[in-house]
């Protein structure tokens, strides 16, 4: 095999097919630019996961003077009963930590959160706020286990899970990845016929040379590796463009903009970023590479 | 060399067969003339040496293999033993008449170093050595087919086949490429030429198969192009 003669061939197909070429790394770039974006949401969909999911808690709030719920009965939660809530919570096998936080607690946490709205602060004692259990689960979706056992008892007002609130908001991002997904398999689509199209269009502007090949008896690889080589190429080019979208989403989007609006909460970081890549360039390369090959056996026969 | 036995080829969009029970054995070092009208089926018959075409019936024999069972991969390995000369030349146009002759020892992944010495060698064989750097539309007809003499031959293959090589030749030029295909003859590579051209197969006095209606309706060695001359 001379690598020479087989790379100037690849120029020579490039250069006769430019605006074909220039339309197949377009489409290729933007379809694998919303393939790593898809992957990149999902990505950071699991790390927030990991970084919530440590520190939700269930709440379990207990009864106060005030409460309405029946299991309540009117009156705040007995010494007794919560004595007993907090020893069954303790050896139940799935909860890892409680803390019992009083009215005292809640009301000097409140007042820490909304420390920039005296108004509010001003309103609230520490008497209407209810006291409560803070269990930590081992495995933080194994809530209803919690919640199973202690809803209905009574001094047990409410139970609620922290996760559900942030369940809400997977959920959209979730739903983000799947359509980010959907376009890059239409692009992906679109990539592969236009491909397979310039192919076969290089393959009939050098049918003569191609004609000549098959005569002396050039073996197929000879003859058809030009081609599939200039389709891989394309593919390469374009995950690199799909390389430098994604790079500079995640410097300018995500670093830039999202970091300092949204800081109570971790974004991916590099590393993440930089996983990705590798697989935008075997993806693109691979889809290249096949939907030539495919071509090839149709239109270059021997 | 080259045996065909009982051979039919029929094309998919036609009833008729293009060869019809065709039996011909070509020995190593002939010279045939593969004469009969437009139609007759003396391309077929070079398109089936070449696995370009496979018979309907029969079998095809080239240099022992055979051909009709010759998987897709030993195709090349087929093409190599065998050069082939056309009526329209088949150069490439932006290529000079050297790179046209490498062009068929480079796509067979020959080394650069077996380019450069045998194409000077075969361009001086057709007497081109003086015009290895022109391109081919600076060229005369004659010289174009010798350029494409030179680039079947380049490779020394035991057999060449060619379809009307001075169909697009005037009198003159055809007696030069005939000469040129003699003496390639010569060296022992066999020659298979399909051909309109009376004048020559008459003064080549060579054998002669005549092909009519896809069936062989003649084979003489020695022969002429038609029964009456």
């Amino acid at each position: 095999m001379r690598a020479q003669f087989v790379l100037s061939e690849i120029g020579i197909g490039l250069r006769r097919n430019l605006t074909m070429t220039i339309a197949v790394v377009v489409t290729v770039a933007i379809s694998l630019a919303l393939f790593g974006s898809g992957l990149l949401i999902r990505k950071q969909v699991e790390t927030m996961k990991d970084f919530w999911y440590d520190k939700v808690e269930v709440s379990v709030y207990l009864c106060g003077e005030l409460s309405s719920a029946p299991t309540c009965g009117g009156s705040a939660v007995s010494d007794a009963q919560r004595a007993e809530l907090e020893a069954e919570l303790r050896a139940l096998p799935q909860v890892e930590e409680v803390f019992y936080e009083s009215q005292q607690d809640a009301y000097d946490h409140f007042r820490q959160q909304f420390a920039d709205s005296p108004d509010l602060v001003e309103n609230v004692t520490a008497d209407v706020l209810p006291e409560s259990f803070r269990v930590k689960l081992a495995d933080p979706t194994q809530f209803s286990v919690v919640a199973d056992a202690f809803v209905d008892r009574p001094g047990v007002e409410e139970v609620q899970d922290q996760k559900a609130l942030l369940e809400g908001f997977f959920s959209v991002l979730n739903k983000l990845q799947l359509l980010a997904l959907i376009i890059a398999a239409v692009q992906v689509l679109a990539a592969v016929l236009l491909i397979s199209n310039t192919i076969r269009v290089a393959a009939f502007s050098r049918r003569r040379e191609t004609g000549i090949m098959r005569l002396v008896g050039a073996s197929n690889l000879y003859i058809q590796l030009p081609f599939l080589l200039e389709g891989v190429l394309a593919g390469l080019v374009g995950a690199a463009f799909a390389s430098g979208a994604l790079l500079a989403l995640k410097e300018f989007l995500i670093d830039r903009q999202l970091r300092p609006t949204f800081e109570f909460t971790a974004f991916v970081g590099w590393d993440d970023v930089l996983a990705i890549l590798p697989v935008l360039f075997a993806t693109g390369a691979l889809l290249a590479g096949l939907s030539s090959f495919v071509t090839l056996r149709r239109h270059l026969r021997v | 060399m080259i045996r065909l036995e009982h051979v039919t080829k029929t094309y998919p969009a036609s009833s008729r067969p293009a060869l019809a029970d065709v039996t011909v054995e070509i020995g190593k070092g002939e010279f045939v003339f593969l004469v009969g009208s437009s139609g007759s089926g003396k391309s077929t018959f070079l398109r089936l040496l070449l696995k370009e075409e496979t018979a309907t019936a029969g079998t095809v024999h080239v240099a022992d293999k055979d051909v009709g069972k010759l998987s897709n991969w030993k195709v090349p390995a087929l093409r190599r033993s065998i050069g082939c000369v056309f009526q329209d030349f088949r150069l490439l146009p932006n290529k000079t008449v050297f790179q046209n002759v490498a062009f068929a020892l480079e796509v067979i992944g020959k080394s650069s170093h077996t380019v450069s010495t045998v194409v000077p060698e075969v361009l001086e064989l057709v007497g081109l050595e003086t015009k290895a750097k022109r391109m081919p539309d600076e060229l005369s007809g004659g010289e174009q087919q010798r350029v494409a003499v030179a680039r079947a031959f380049v490779n020394r293959p035991m057999i060449l086949l060619a379809d009307e090589p001075t169909g697009n030749l005037d009198p003159t030029t055809s007696i030069g490429i005939m000469k040129l295909l003699d003496r390639i003859n010569r060296t022992g590579t066999t020659v298979v030429m399909a051909t309109h051209d009376a004048a020559i197969v008459d003064s080549m006095r060579r054998r002669v198969v005549e092909l009519d209606d896809g069936r062989v309706v003649r084979d003489q060695s020695r022969g002429v192009y038609g029964y009456g001359a």
